[in-house]
């Protein structure tokens, strides 16, 4: 999308956005991310953010300009006639009707990419819990398959009257104790349930964001660029419960060599996992 | 009254119905409109300082990251309730009790058309409130799985939840009496030569909000009514397990939800309406348009539900079918920016109160606007959606939109109601101390929200602390502004200098209500008014 592009490349300079440290929003804007959709978003949103900004001016100015020029208290006197004219009525409904045209086309065709689920090469199952996520892995990962939790230190934190300065507490509320890891340059799938109520599962720097819904089944996408590796963070974005804001969601994406080693080690630690629960003597469930 | 007439058969008739019954019983019984109208705009007042108590302990915990104050789930319950009372609770009664005082005055009606059923659609709305804010004495606490009552969450409740229901109930009941009142009072009761179309806007703008409220609140009671026979009789209408869909419930929600946004701000389009031609000495411009323009948002408000669910769930035709059928709302209500602003141009401008809310409305409300479309574009809603983008999207419209147009409105018709005129550097310190508070508010929570902070979260990562420190900040100034509201308010019903008729003297005042006196005697219009050619231009 050529349109976009240059808006993307000329904003993102203008925004200050792009440096690629673990949470790339500069604070008061979005992320422009570190996948081609999430790039391609955070150019639809300069995009249209700038369209505003443009209408605004001619608007407000005109606003502005009434309130300073046509006022009572320096004898301006009202021009009662003026009830009335089709033509700039005309105007001022086309106009908006192009400009809405202008915004749409980028918007649908960004749609169309979004919604297009075919060639993942990693699909992995989350589940949404309160509070917590299940990743499980399938295709090449299958049997990898784990619990994602608020990290100890953050939750300690987080209690009521804790007394720790949440300043002190590295990612607060932002660091999980297994994250989600994924391969760069690649298409992960995730097919997204929930058991208990409806959660959302939102990593703003890869610009993805979808509601878990239990008994169903949605879906979304994403491809990290290769040389993007690194740690990106998100939260449930749809209220489910007392601990709503306390089950962060936090992937780690490694290169795909670093990928397979840390399949191979996840699954090693099952199996003996596995072996460990077969033996009799070590049966009692141990409660973590 | 009527010495001359000692003998007339009719005079005792006549003296019983002359001013308002003594003591309580006046507002007990009340039939009549202005009397109506007075207890649902107290009753607004009073649930606008509950509901921003609510804000107030909300902005508190989230004044610095770590949970200092309250416990998740209270927060919860405050940001569920906060919204609830500020929608049912505030906006809305301070719209019907607007449209009780003025409709009749404006279209030269003796009252509304039907009075007790009046008297009983605003009495439904205390007990509705002592149900939905006693939950915060029962077991288990108050509804805490936020406004929209989404499934499965909102079943997790406890003695909250039937109460929470029945008090749904109620305000749609409440609401629905009071639409078919202002539907049949309108189209019955005009004053003779009165066509529809010369109608004030005001009441036009009112007409419509009262057939979108018949609308959509059944269905708002239906999807309330499945949520309580899922809880309490087994059935599965959201319910997967048993062949139901949570996102059915998504669906009929916003089905009421989005023309509730447009019944929350109509009426407040007229309002702004009827200021801005006032004080700019010059009939509002385009105003058919304005009336074809209001009738359109009303019908596009019921075909773009989903933009509230682009995340959840949706095939792609329907994401490109709300995205586009949002996107048309921005003509529409671009017309009526651009009229109103016409309305302004080479008009001769003073900035009384009232004037200085309709001007607040206008940006602030456009400022909204512009949020909403960015919205609207789905790839980019992906990332606005449940964050503080939104959060700062809805109270642009709902507080510097919905609340000035109301207050603005209070204002202006204030010494109709009294007969006093209110003291306006109070009213304008009012105005300028919220304008600026509500930006302190609101405007960083834009940034928060691109930021990456989710909504209904009580603590947040520190990279939000310091917008979160303005934003509260703000918050509590606005809050404590509103006090000044209700200084000036209380002033001006206990007395004053005297208000003419015509009230702004000097300023351009249209309308049958300024031709009575100030203020307006207990029964007006007793006799249809004469309606001067003139008076209510049309282009």
């Amino acid at each position: 999308m050529k349109l976009n592009r240059f808006w993307m490349i000329g904003l993102s300079t203008l925004a200050g956005a792009g440096d690629a440290v673990a949470t790339t929003s500069n604070g008061y804007n979005l992320p422009a991310g570190v996948t081609a959709l999430s790039r391609e978003i955070y150019g639809i949103h300069m995009f249209v953010f700038w369209i505003c900004v443009g209408i605004a001016v001619v608007v407000f100015g005109a606003m502005i300009y009434s309130i300073l020029r046509f006022r009572h208290s320096q004898g301006a006197v009202a021009d009662t006639t003026m009830i009335h004219s089709t033509k700039v009525e005309v105007v001022w409904t086309v106009i908006p009707v192009l400009i809405l045209v202008v915004m749409a086309v980028p918007a649908a065709e960004t749609i169309l990419k979004m919604e297009d689920m075919r060639n993942s090469e990693l699909s992995i199952r989350v589940t949404g819990y309160q509070w917590k996520w299940q990743y499980q892995y399938m295709d090449a990962a299958e049997g990898v398959n784990y619990f994602s939790t608020l990290s100890r230190d953050s939750n300690y934190a987080r209690q009521l009257h804790s007394g720790i300065d949440p300043r002190s507490v590295p990612n607060y509320l932002l660091s999980v104790d297994k994250p989600l890891v994924v391969p760069s340059g690649t298409k992960v799938r995730l097919l997204l349930t929930s058991q208990d109520v409806i959660h959302a599962w939102w990593v703003p720097d890869l610009g993805v964001k979808r509601s878990a819904v239990p008994g169903f089944i949605s879906e979304l996408w994403f491809n990290v660029d290769p040389g993007k590796e690194g740690t990106y963070r998100g939260q449930c974005v749809a209220l489910c419960g007392r601990d709503h804001g306390f089950m962060p969601i936090v992937v780690e994406v490694k290169t795909p060599d670093d990928f397979k080693t840390w399949v191979e080690a996840q699954k090693a630690e099952t199996k003996q996992a596995s072996a460990a629960d077969a033996a009799p003597i070590k049966t009692a469930r141990a409660l973590d | 009254m009527a010495n001359a007439h000692a003998t007339s058969p009719d005079e005792h008739h006549d003296e019983h119905h002359d001013g308002p019954a003594p003591g309580i019983g006046r507002w007990l019984f009340a039939t009549n409109h202005k009397d109506i109208g007075t207890m649902y705009l107290v009753f607004s007042l009073i649930m606008f300082f509950v509901g921003g108590a609510m804000a107030m302990v909300i902005r508190a915990e989230l004044f610095q990251p770590g949970l200092q104050l309250v416990d998740p789930q209270f927060f919860n319950q405050m940001t569920t309730n906060h919204a609830l009372t500020m929608i049912f609770g505030a906006v809305m009664p301070a719209f019907v009790g607007l449209a009780n005082w003025m409709i009749p005055l404006q279209i030269g009606a003796p009252d509304m058309a039907l009075p007790r059923m009046n008297n009983f659609s605003f009495w439904l709305l205390p007990f509705a409130f002592t149900l939905l804010l006693g939950t915060l004495f029962v077991p288990g606490g108050a509804a805490a799985g936020g406004w929209t009552m989404y499934p499965p969450l909102a079943l997790q409740a406890g003695d909250s939840f039937p109460m929470l229901i029945f008090a749904v109930h109620l305000m749609g009941a409440s609401s629905i009496m009071g639409a078919i009142n202002v539907i049949v009072t309108i189209l019955n009761m005009r004053t003779p030569g009165m066509s529809l179309l010369q109608m004030p806007i005001f009441c036009w703008t009112w007409l419509i909000t009262a057939y979108l409220l018949i609308a959509v609140m059944p269905v708002l009671a239906g999807a309330v009514t499945m949520l309580l026979t899922d809880h309490f009789f087994k059935t599965s209408f959201f319910n997967a397990a048993g062949g139901g869909d949570p996102l059915m419930f998504e669906h009929i929600f916003w089905f009421f939800g989005h023309p509730e946004v447009y019944i929350m701000i109509l009426p407040a389009f007229g309002i702004v309406s009827e200021i801005l031609p006032t004080f700019s000495r010059k009939p509002l411009f385009g105003a058919t348009s304005m009336i074809y323009a209001t009738a359109s948002i009303g019908f596009l408000s019921f075909i773009v539900w989903g933009h509230h669910m682009f995340a959840d769930g949706m095939p792609m035709a329907a994401q490109l079918f709300f995205m586009m059928s949002t996107m048309l709302i921005a003509v529409p209500t671009g017309v009526k920016v651009f009229n109103w602003t016409a309305t302004m141009w080479r008009g001769s401008l003073s900035f009384e109160p009232p004037m200085l809310f309709a001007l607040g409305f206008l940006f602030m409300f456009t400022i909204g606007g512009f949020s909403g479309v960015m919205l609207a574009i789905v790839p980019a809603d992906f990332q606005y959606n449940q964050t503080y983008f939104v959060v700062a999207h809805f109270h642009y419209v709902l507080v510097p939109g919905a609340v000035f147009a109301i207050m603005g409105a209070v204002y202006y018709w204030l010494p109709k109601w009294t007969g006093n005129m209110y003291s306006m550097g109070l009213a304008k310190t009012h105005f300028w101390l919220s304008t600026i508070f509500v930006n302190v508010l609101f405007f960083p929570q834009h940034f928060l929200g691109l930021a990456g902070m989710p909504r209904r979260i009580p603590d947040y990562a520190v990279q939000f602390s310091d917008w979160n420190m303005v934003s509260s900040l703000g918050g509590f100034g606005f809050g404590l502004t509103q006090i000044l509201f209700a200084i000036v308010v209380i002033q001006c019903v206990r007395g004053g200098k005297k208000a003419t008729a015509k009230v702004w003297e000097g300023a351009r005042p249209v309308g049958l209500e300024w031709s009575i006196p100030s203020p307006a005697p207990y029964h007006s219009f007793s006799t249809p008014p004469q309606l001067e050619p003139a008076a209510i231009p049309r282009s």
